[in-house]
């Protein structure tokens, strides 16, 4: 039900998103999900791709610091409520939402929302208990 | 021995041969700058016996390296033969940290201070009531050389505390009869105020501190010439003839280098007169030599090197032939002063990688050595002095490794206050951390270049 996503370390300058980004499509490695967080002087770029070991080898092999994460991916109808709906889920409970993005999914008027949350484990039972479902890597990468 | 009384230098004024003029701006205060050669080079040499017994009596360290030497304090006979002496260094102060070169017991201390060492720990450098009342007179002279007396109006900038600036500087000017302001280092709006609202005649603090005055001054709307502040005593860090020409253009007042160094008691080692054509040194307490810094070679006057200072008088920490890093020349010819001590050109550089920011000695074995402690390796690092608004400011950028690298801003950013906090307890001024990617910071030859100092006068 996890999901490896992969955060590499850049500057915030103009042009350093690049070197990782083409060292991947060099390689033939897919990205399927991004994010960037930045702050004034740094920033972490945050991708789920086809392959994550080999796409970290690379990167580790290229110096960029890389960190691999467990993340959770869940698939939500793409229309108004769509995130608020999970968030009820969660709501009472002490668990906390690390970072999140989102992205639209597939043809079917769907939407992925990745989490990165404290205490994960927690998160599954409760999602699931409320009938959320939560995609696995093998249905990430069948899109 | 001589050591214990001091001469009376003016019945010896006037002999046969070596007679001094005394300037018109002369107080009694300053009778041991004019002492006749022979006389002050004769003070020296009892004076020098007489700490290297000290130092040989109480001192291990000291001893065992005459021991290696094959010498005594016997041996002393000249003051040539103080070349023969072993050097003191900085790491000896460390390694001997915290009490390890005093010469008196703990109880005939009557203050310690300390000063940054090559890595986290301080020196410690410790006097006797003795000691602080020759530390108080050197201060004395070298506020009256540069001109200021009883009645002046002196505002203490330098910071108070373990650093030795402020409280050096606070009994000096008490002693000389002045009106002390120990107002201490910071808060410029303050400092203005102060210097507008009391009347000051005098300032002590570091040159580039004065500047950032000087700038705050005119953004606030007043004009320095207009006030009665007339002179500047400034040290604790190296300065240049421009910096000079800058501060009295800009101020109207006439500004003085100061010398000194913690290890050897603090400011008041060495002083700019009227002149301000290099700085006399008190050789009646501290001797000066100049050394190649590589072949420890002494070097003849005029040739520069690195200064190797001897404490003639101190009694709780007494340092034989202590190399200052800093480099300089001794100036063969006599003042226009009319000073006999000798002075030294104004010290441009080190031989050393110390850092000074604002006022500050900093090393960058310190900053590796908090990276290490906080890190477990060593990571990449660069230190970036700038200088905004005649403010010194210190970046270290550091590149991030596999290890150090967290997925979460939060996470990097805790990283960046808990390196910048380290610093800044170990080297006590603010730092600034910037995370920056591995292998951006540049190298040569496999080495990465430590520090880019890019503050300009």
């Amino acid at each position: 039900m996890k999901i490896t996503q992969l955060s590499v370390f850049a500057e915030n300058k103009p042009g350093h998103i690049i070197a990782p980004c083409r060292l991947l499509a060099d390689a033939g490695v897919d990205i399927r999900a991004l994010s960037l967080a930045d702050t004034q002087s740094f920033g972490i770029l945050r991708i789920i791709v086809s392959d994550w070991q080999k796409a970290a080898k690379l990167l580790e092999g290229a110096g960029f610091p890389v960190k691999a994460t467990e993340v959770l991916a869940i698939e939500v109808p793409d229309r108004p409520g769509g995130l608020a709906q999970v968030l009820l889920a969660l709501e009472g409970s002490p668990i906390n939402i690390e970072y999140m993005y989102a992205f639209p999914f597939g043809r079917e008027q769907k939407a992925v929302l990745v989490f990165r949350f404290d205490n994960p484990d927690e998160a599954i039972k409760r999602l699931t208990s409320a009938g959320i479902s939560l995609l696995t890597r093998a249905e990430l990468q069948a899109q | 021995m001589t050591s214990s009384a001091q001469p009376a230098p003016h019945a010896k004024f006037g002999g046969a041969g070596d007679s001094v003029a005394l300037p018109a701006s002369f107080q009694p205060v300053s009778a041991l700058d004019y002492v006749p050669r022979p006389e002050l080079e004769g003070l020296q040499l009892s004076r020098m016996r007489a700490v290297v017994q000290r130092a040989y009596d109480r001192v291990k360290l000291f001893r065992s390296r005459m021991e290696e030497r094959g010498l005594t304090p016997a041996d002393m006979r000249s003051l040539a033969d103080v070349a023969k002496l072993p050097f003191t260094v900085k790491t000896d102060l460390r390694d001997t940290y915290p009490f390890g070169l005093f010469a008196s017991p703990l109880k005939e201390v009557v203050r310690l201070h300390a000063s940054s060492g090559t890595t986290g720990k301080p020196i410690v450098v410790a006097y006797t009531q003795a000691d602080l009342d020759v530390w108080s007179s050197v201060m004395v002279r070298a506020f009256a050389a540069c001109g200021l007396h009883e009645g002046d109006v002196v505002q203490n900038a330098y910071g108070y505390g373990l650093f030795t600036g402020g409280l050096g500087a606070h009994y000096g000017a008490e002693k000389l009869g002045a009106t002390v302001i120990p107002v201490s280092g910071g808060n410029t709006e303050r400092q203005l105020m102060v210097m507008c609202d009391f009347e000051v005649t005098a300032i002590c603090c570091t040159p580039t501190y004065f500047l950032h005055l000087i700038d705050r001054a005119s953004t606030m709307g007043i004009d320095l010439h207009k006030l009665p502040l007339r002179a500047g005593v400034f040290g604790a860090e190296p300065w240049t003839q421009e910096m000079r020409l800058r501060i009295e253009q800009e101020s109207g007042i006439k500004a003085y280098d100061i010398y000194g160094l913690s290890e050897i008691i603090g400011p008041g080692v060495a002083i700019e007169c009227a002149c301000q054509d290099g700085l006399h040194i008190f050789g009646d307490h501290f001797y000066p030599e100049i050394i190649d810094p590589e072949t420890q070679r002494l070097l003849p006057d005029g040739e520069e090197g690195e200064l190797v200072l001897t404490t003639l008088s101190k009694q709780a920490m007494p340092l034989i032939r202590y190399r200052t890093r800093d480099i300089t020349s001794l100036i063969p010819a006599r003042c226009e002063c009319g000073r006999t001590i000798r002075r030294m050109r104004r010290i441009g550089r080190r031989s050393d990688d110390m850092m000074i920011i604002r006022g500050v000695n900093v090393f960058p074995s310190q900053v590796e050595s908090v990276l290490l402690a906080m890190e477990g390796t060593l990571p990449h690092y660069q230190i970036i002095l700038t200088r905004e608004r005649g403010l010194d400011q210190m970046e270290v950028q550091v590149e991030v490794t596999a290890q150090m690298f967290s997925d979460t801003v939060g996470a990097l950013e805790a990283l960046q206050a808990k390196l910048a906090d380290a610093l800044d307890r170990v080297l006590q001024i603010r730092v600034r951390v910037t995370l920056v990617e591995p292998r951006t910071i540049e190298r040569s030859e496999g080495k990465a270049k430590r520090v880019i100092d890019r503050r300009q006068l």
